[in-house]
């Protein structure tokens, strides 16, 4: 086997890794706080690719303008449905918020099919980062090592944040006991909605890094999520370290498998899923309950 | 035998730093408490005795405003507290350390002590509850739980004197704590008392009751029953005995 096919499918595991990874993030720390499986995640991914295409068709909003405002937006967007609809649900069976956010997906999907088709729209690579290197083992373009690197240093701080700051430790406290963390005078219910604004502002960051990579069209949430919440599962549900390790960890296997026995690369993820799920119920990572 | 809804006479005159009125609390259908009502003045240790079940627990979840439904009044130098959600009634100046003393698994010895927000100036330093609470200091990088019941005891009120509030509602501290961690709590109690702190206690303990209590409300069937002064307990003894079936 030629030594470039096999790093060229390391690199592609190592971009949907780096999408695994700030989505499950995301996931991770919605699940954690709220409780909530938050189904719309692809949604908002999506919403963030296109948003950042639109940013840039209509209003000439350059690519590095969109990585730092769109998510903003999108956290904004996230907040207000969090605060309007999700939050109403809180105090019932956790199934229904998991049905109110597969909601929202479907029909934010479905607004954008209706605009823009699925045939898919062209984002091209911000000029900073055309081109690429030769590696002399392989040829290695500038935006993929860009997308892997921006994925690591958001991850890492983002494990930061909570693992090492006040902020993060009022969010770990809020996760084990929001009661007796609001009779201490903390605001639980703005957390919750600040939480929920960066899980899904993580997505839309996503979003944007995905938009010159992937075409932007509506289904390409809903295809990536499925493949994300199996590697939620595997990293154990409310996990950090788990959710940032195990995206990436499955995105280099996925690549592998690729080169190696082409025809279950599909499918990997999932053969991985149900053995964990067998072995170890609370994913790798996880804690039992 | 008084009228649970009226308040007993107490020791001041002065107007009471808190007053509960025909406090009454649900868990789902089960109507626990029934008209507390009682009082609470500046500087004073009260307990509440009662035997389990009797609904002290739920008057302290009450006062702090994390059961879901509750009723009737309580007034906290005359402002009423019955309709804010808890964090606003932390911020009122009351801080509460449950009866699992409720330390964070998740967060260090540190981050505990250092989680409860300061919500008015005048709280305990870090250093001066590590002065009072020695042992804490050795521990600090552990995970909270790691720590031994007695030590996390004192984490958990140490963690609520460095927020400035002055009035603790204090859910059986001593429980299932060795006797001579119990005899550092309540020195630590006599501590907080002189240096004008209010508290209320609950506890099954008696004898540890009235070693730092000014008074006690005897509470049964989710009202109070009975109040007796700390000066009265050698001479009510039997009486109380009877109250707490022991």
């Amino acid at each position: 086997m030629p030594v470039q096919v096999l790093f060229g499918q390391l690199l592609l595991g190592l971009i949907n890794g780096s999408f695994y990874a700030l989505l499950s993030l995301g996931l991770a720390v919605i699940f954690g706080m709220l409780n909530v499986i938050n189904f719309a995640h692809g949604a908002f991914y999506m919403v963030g690719a296109f948003l950042a295409w639109m940013a840039l068709t209509y209003l000439g909003v350059n690519y590095w303008a969109a990585l730092v405002l769109v998510p903003i937006v999108v956290a904004i967007l996230g907040m207000i449905v969090e605060r309007t609809m999700i939050a109403r649900l809180a105090q019932l069976d956790h199934l229904y918020s998991l049905l109110l956010t597969f909601g929202l997906a479907l029909m934010i999907q479905g607004v954008f099919r209706n605009f823009y088709g699925v045939s898919g729209l062209p984002y091209s690579i911000p000029g900073e980062l055309a081109g690429g290197i030769n590696l002399g083992f392989m040829f290695l373009p500038n935006y993929r090592a860009w997308v892997i690197v921006a994925s690591i240093v958001v991850c890492t701080g983002t494990w930061l944040l909570i693992d090492k700051t006040r902020l993060g430790a009022y969010l770990r406290a809020a996760t084990e006991n929001p009661v007796l963390v609001g009779a201490f005078g903390i605001n639980v219910p703005r957390l919750i909605t600040l939480t929920y604004g960066f899980g899904v502002g993580l997505a839309a960051l996503a979003g944007v890094l995905a938009a010159p990579i992937y075409s932007v069209n509506p289904d390409m949430g809903a295809d990536l999520i499925i493949i994300v919440f199996a590697v939620v599962v595997i990293g154990g549900m409310g996990s950090i370290l788990g959710a940032i390790a195990t995206g990436f960890g499955l995105g280099i296997i996925e690549g592998l498998t690729k080169t190696f026995y082409p025809q279950g690369s599909s499918v990997v993820i999932f053969v991985i899923m149900a053995i964990v799920l067998l072995v170890k119920p609370a994913g790798l990572f996880g804690k039992v309950a | 035998m008084a009228d649970a809804r009226s308040p007993h006479p107490s020791a001041a005159q002065s107007p009471a730093l808190l007053a509960v009125r025909d406090l009454n609390a649900w868990y789902d259908e089960s109507h626990v408490l029934q008209g507390m009502a009682f009082d609470v003045h500046q500087g004073e240790v009260v307990t509440l005795l009662g035997r389990n079940g009797a609904g002290k627990t739920t008057t302290l979840r009450a006062i702090m405003g994390i059961l879901p439904r509750r009723t009737g009044s309580i007034r906290l130098q005359g402002q009423e507290l019955i309709g804010l959600p808890a964090r606003a009634i932390a911020r009122a100046g009351l801080a509460y350390c449950p009866e699992e003393r409720g330390i964070f698994a998740s967060l260090s010895v540190v981050e505990n002590l250092m989680l409860p927000p300061v919500v008015r100036p005048g709280g305990l330093s870090r250093d001066a509850v590590l002065a009072m609470f020695p042992n804490l200091r050795e521990r600090l990088g552990s995970q909270g739980t790691r720590l031994s019941g007695g030590e996390q005891q004192m984490l958990a009120i140490g963690r609520i004197l460095r927020t400035g509030a002055k009035f603790l509602l204090l859910d059986e501290p001593t429980e299932g704590l060795a006797p001579v961690i119990v005899q550092q709590i309540g020195r630590t109690l006599r501590d907080l008392k002189q240096q004008g702190f209010t508290i209320i206690l609950v506890e099954q303990n008696f004898r540890f009751a009235a070693q730092v209590a000014d008074r006690h409300y005897v509470v049964e069937q989710g009202r109070v029953i009975d109040e007796i002064r700390n000066s009265e307990l050698n001479a009510k003894m039997d009486q109380l005995h009877a109250y707490l079936g022991v």
